[in-house]
């Protein structure tokens, strides 16, 4: 996969890239105001006098924002630094009330850290590499405009001024599209793990600026360009395989790569120069003389340590070697925080409530969440947030599997009626109870070996595939309670 | 009776205490002043009626016996930097023209809770640039003072505080807020006859102050004599959340804690202070105060501050700097002037705007403080000049392990008339030699008058003191003030 | 370092500042004036001392992350946050129409 060569007329080349990721810090209010955070707020209603630049306005750093950076940080085993500070990035523009960003260039937050990325998300074991982490620093989000409102004007609404950023800079150790892809998504995966950043690509949360140059392999870095605010990892593999494109059609036509900033364009696929920033860059960063170095103490750095949570791939080994789960199952669970989590607190309750250990249900359930009930909740159209897929619910549902009290088919019958209807689940569980009276189903498979003479000849003759439908007959009659083990069992000593 | 206008901050407060008079007789007979005193132009905007709102509310929390606060009764002239609440706050640049903020700041919060009445918005600096009053948008601010050789030269007041330096010396009001930088509070007050202290670096809250440069700028009061100062300093001082470089630290009792007993303590003469060609009366002035302060029981010390000269220069690289930032908010976006040429586009429109709301000075400042931020220069300008602020720092340290508190001039003349300097931005920063070293380091350091030079124009002496030491500084002014026994004001002309 | 018309309009332009030709003749002699002034620093020996970063100690205080905890700075203001704005719309800033 790092062999990832683009074919030019002239030859081959290679591809370097370097993400420039900017998470969006969870808090509850701005990096450095009491405004609110909240996405999709009425215009300009979650901003303070503090967030407008109001002359006289002083920015107060909020806690939590340097503690999701600092927690994010060590998730990459990253270096922290307990003595950083911000600086003032200066230039001119209408989101950007203060004219300028407070931001971290001299001493950022957290220094020198790496992600390990699989190179084929198929094989969560195959082989893997790593990804060399610059520094993450925090920083202010800006504003935004909107265009296309009036004729003559842009209108700003300063809603998102403000709010908490972490850029994570990454090293130009990405070589494929494929490779800055699984880079975006395993960050990804990290800081919702973390609960440092929600991830909500589409609502901006996080967005990359996407470092692309070309070189002839093994020759020293290109001159790269910056792709502007990606928001999708789709994208992110796009941007690099058309701009990587674009940048060897130029050298090969005779043409040289300018260091510029540069915008996606989805629809065509394209990314195009940025002319509104065309203006020399000259950003004359120094510190910020409104605030007084960061300085972290061991008592918060303990803190942010001990409430790291198990980390994926930590939880993905854990699931294999202490769950038993398959890879593949593993791999599935802990892709996102959301299904371990679910996972987990439906584990604990299946294992309580049938008094057995996880690893002993791990199974069942890792089956139940990952391949049985998402075809319920898909066909029914009941999304997973839905009440009536409560935890109570669906441990009811797996500890009576577990139990023998229900088969595995009644079960999703079940489920399935009580997604779509009001019922008494505890009741029809029960009323649904597999029956292991052998002389019961005795004499279901009688009058069904009886009912059905001419299927009993053929199958004896040697047509062995109407085992299965002796079985369902059998099933049928008894209204799907008789146990799938004895009524084969019977089957097969009856059928001789 | 004498004429409440001549009363200071203490007797005002205590004369409404004790019923002599209301304090809405205070205001009006302030509000009367400043209506009458157009020609000083020290207002950009005069406010008799909030003056009187506070006075009557003053009044009725006496006769409800309700206690009234540090500052209960009088009125007072607020530095148009402090922003205030549905009233026109400009910095005295057109950029602002207009601007009412919908905030009060901590400074003038403050002091309203502590019962003052405000007269009016002072004139300054532009922006607070400047040592003589005559970068205002709305005018030069005209000292009342004039020199002895019975011409009508308009004289400078000094500045940035120009405006508050002038009314108070002018009886307009018994006292004013200040700002000082780099010399804002010290230098208008020494031009005045006047006393003005800058706290520790931190001890006012910057909130709501339109910033200059934000690792120097300080509130402070300004007012006739050190007692009132120290009253009003108790009033605007205080921890605020909302700034976080303001000192979580207690307020002092700084008027309890007058003494001017001096017996015990240590004065530091800086050798560096004494320049050549050191004005002959600045100097026969500053030898006068440390026989004051010996006097005083004080045992005076030489120390050294080797690292005087490169102060000046080092402020200007850091405040402009810290400047082209802090006013890069001024682009005709979010209030203020906007000045859009036809088919402007935003970036036209920003520097349209720039260049026709800020001042001369303001621009000058802005440009040397882009040139030294820019790529290639930041470490030659900047980061050289905050290294030699740290050496100016230790230079202080040092000087105090050897005395409590330093001596020195306000500034190296008297007032000039205004017109004479304007033309040399140099010689014009050269004003601030002597006050700036303690703004760079942060310290507590205060004006008190201290004689006429032999023009009839005052004088003032400068104590500067250790971080959080402003009783040490007050105290040593307050000796100084018994002894001087400054009682010279200007002759009423205008 | 000195500097000349053409270094004075790209600071002008950095700051956004207009300035007319007659402005930036008249600027180049009094910049140069100043610099050349506070380029004395460049005398001082610094070697081994550190910028100054805070002028009093002090260090930075954190806030506790709480939406509104000081209703001054506060968000839910907007009429407020728009009440100078030279030009405002229907909850918004205006500003003259910029392409990206
Ligand atoms: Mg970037
Ligand atoms: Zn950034």
């Amino acid at each position: 996969m790092s062999n990832y060569r683009i074919h030019g007329a002239t030859g081959e080349w290679e591809v370097v890239i370097g993400l420039e990721v900017h998470a969006q810090i969870t808090s509850q209010s701005k990096l450095f105001s009491g405004a609110a955070t909240a996405f999709g707020a009425e215009p300009n209603s979650q901003v303070s006098l503090v967030d407008a630049a109001m002359p006289g306005m002083l920015p107060v750093p909020n806690r939590e924002c340097i503690r999701q950076a600092v927690r994010t940080g060590m998730a990459i085993q990253a270096q922290i630094n307990k003595w950083s500070r911000f600086d003032r990035k200066n230039y001119f523009y209408a989101d950007l009330p203060q004219g300028y960003q407070i931001s971290q260039l001299y001493h950022p937050l957290v220094g020198e850290g790496s992600l390990e990325v699989v190179l084929d998300e198929k094989d969560p074991e195959g082989s893997t590499k790593t990804i060399g982490i610059e520094r993450i620093h925090v920083e202010q989000d800006a504003g935004k405009l909107m265009h296309d409102q009036h004729p003559t004007m842009s209108y700003v609404d300063l809603n998102r001024s403000g709010v908490a950023l972490m850029e994570i800079v990454s090293r130009p150790d990405m070589r494929s599209p494929a490779e800055a892809g699984a880079y975006l998504a395993k960050l990804r995966q990290i800081l919702r793990y973390v609960g440092s950043c929600d991830g909500n690509m589409d609502q901006g949360s996080m967005r990359a600026d996407v470092n692309v140059s070309v070189r002839r392999p093994g020759e020293p870095f290109g001159t790269r360009t910056e792709t502007k605010n990606v928001n999708s990892v789709r994208f992110v593999m796009a941007v690099v395989e058309s701009e990587a494109r674009r940048q060897v059609d130029l050298i090969e036509d005779g043409g040289t790569v300018v260091q510029e900033t540069r915008l996606y364009d989805p629809d065509k696929n394209e990314t195009r120069s940025m002319r509104s920033k065309e203006d020399a860059h000259d950003y004359r960063y120094f510190p910020d003389p409104d605030l007084l170095p960061l300085e972290l103490d061991d008592a918060f750095l303990e803190e942010c340590r001990a409430s790291l949570p198990e980390l994926p791939d930590a939880k993905r080994h854990r699931y294999e070697n202490a769950l038993g789960l398959s890879t593949y199952n593993a791999a599935a669970l802990t892709a996102d925080v959301e299904t371990a989590r679910e996972f987990e607190t439906l584990l604990t309750s299946v294992a309580k409530a049938a008094g057995k250990g996880e690893a002993d249900v791990a199974k069942r359930v890792a089956n139940w969440v990952l391949s049985e009930r998402p075809g319920l909740l898909n066909a029914n159209n009941v999304a997973s947030s839905d009440p009536k897929n409560s935890i109570e619910a669906n441990t009811a549902i797996v500890v009576a599997t577990e139990s023998g009290q229900i088969s595995g088919s009644k079960a999703k019958e079940i489920f399935e009626k009580h997604l779509t209807s009001d019922i008494d689940l505890a009741a029809e569980i029960a009323a649904n109870q597999q029956t292991t009276d052998t002389g019961a189903i005795e004499a279901a498979v009688d009058a069904v070996l009886a009912a059905n003479a001419d299927k009993v000849e053929q199958y004896r003759g040697g047509k062995e595939a109407l085992f299965g439908f002796f079985v369902g007959q059998t099933m049928k009659a008894m209204q799907g309670k008789g146990n799938p083990q004895l009524v084969n069992q019977v089957l097969k000593a009856k059928l001789g | 009776m004498t004429d409440i206008t001549d009363l200071g901050v203490a007797a005002i407060r205590d004369g409404v205490a004790g019923g002599e008079f209301s304090a809405v007789e205070v205001a009006e007979a302030f509000n009367a002043n400043v209506a009458a005193a157009q020609a000083l132009n020290a207002f950009i905007v005069a406010t008799p009626d909030a003056a009187l709102d506070a006075a009557r509310a003053t009044d009725a929390r006496r006769a409800a016996g309700q206690p009234l606060g540090k500052m209960g009764g009088v009125p007072i002239g607020m530095k148009d930097l402090f922003a205030t609440q549905g009233v026109q706050t400009t910095a005295a640049s057109h950029i602002l023209e207009g601007f009412k903020p919908e905030y009060e700041s901590t400074v003038s919060q403050n002091l309203w809770n502590a019962g003052a009445g405000m007269l009016g918005k002072l004139n300054l600096d532009q922006f607070a640039m400047g040592s003589s009053n005559e970068t205002s948008y709305f005018g030069n601010v005209i000292s009342p003072w004039r020199r002895n050789d019975g011409g009508n030269a308009a004289m400078a007041p000094g500045g940035s505080s120009g405006g508050s330096s002038a009314a108070v010396s002018a009886r307009l009001c018994p006292a004013a807020t200040g700002t000082d930088t780099g010399g804002s509070i010290r230098q208008p007050a020494a031009f005045t006859g006047i006393s003005g202290i800058k706290p520790t670096y931190g001890r006012c809250s910057r909130w709501g102050v339109v910033a200059f440069a934000s690792s120097l700028d300080q509130a402070g009061p300004m007012a006739r004599d050190v007692r009132d100062c120290a009253i009003m300093l108790e009033a605007m001082a205080g921890f605020d959340p909302k700034d976080a470089t303001s000192l979580d630290l207690p307020v002092p009792e700084w008027e309890a804690g007058l003494n001017a007993d001096l017996r015990g303590k240590k004065v530091g003469v800086p050798r560096e202070y004494r320049v050549d060609g050191l004005d002959a009366d600045v100097a026969a002035s500053w030898d006068r105060g440390i026989e004051w302060l010996k006097d005083a029981g004080a045992e005076v010390v030489e120390v050294s501050l080797p690292h005087t000269r490169y102060a000046l220069p080092a402020y200007y690289i850091i405040a402009p700097a810290e400047a082209s930032s802090n006013l890069a908010r001024y682009d005709g976006v979010r209030y203020g002037l906007r000045d859009l040429p036809d088919g402007a586009g935003l970036q036209d429109m920003y520097a349209a705007t720039r260049a026709a709301g800020f001042g001369a000075e303001v621009k000058r400042r802005i440009l040397i403080g882009t040139y030294v931020l820019s790529a290639g220069f930041y470490d030659a300008y900047y980061t050289q000049a905050q290294k030699v602020r740290t050496l100016i720092s230790h230079d202080f340290r040092n000087a105090f392990t050897e005395c409590d508190v330093i001596l020195a001039p306000t500034t190296p003349t008297a007032a000039f008339g205004l017109g004479e300097m304007v033309s040399d931005p140099l010689a014009m920063y050269l004003n601030d030699v002597f006050a700036v070293p303690a703004s760079l380091a942060g310290l507590p350091a205060m004006s008190v008058p201290a004689g006429l030079n032999r023009e009839g124009l005052p004088l003032g002496l400068q104590i500067v003191g250790r971080p959080f030491d402003e009783q040490g500084v007050l105290n040593a002014g307050l000796a100084i003030e018994a002894r001087a026994q400054f009682t010279a004001k200007p002759e009423k002309w205008w | 370092m000195s500097v000349d018309t053409a270094t004075v309009a790209r600071i002008a332009s950095l700051a956004r500042i207009k300035v007319s030709e007659a402005e930036l003749e008249a600027m180049v002699p009094e910049l140069n004036g100043i610099l050349a002034w506070v380029e004395q620093l460049g005398e001082v020996d610094v070697t081994g001392i550190e910028p100054m970063t805070a002028v009093i100690e002090n260090s930075l205080r954190l806030r506790d992350d709480v939406i509104g905890a000081d209703p001054l700075t506060a968000g839910g203001r907007r009429d407020a946050v728009l009440a100078n704005a030279p030009a405002a719309e229907h909850g918004f800033f205006g500003v003259p129409k910029v392409i990206e």
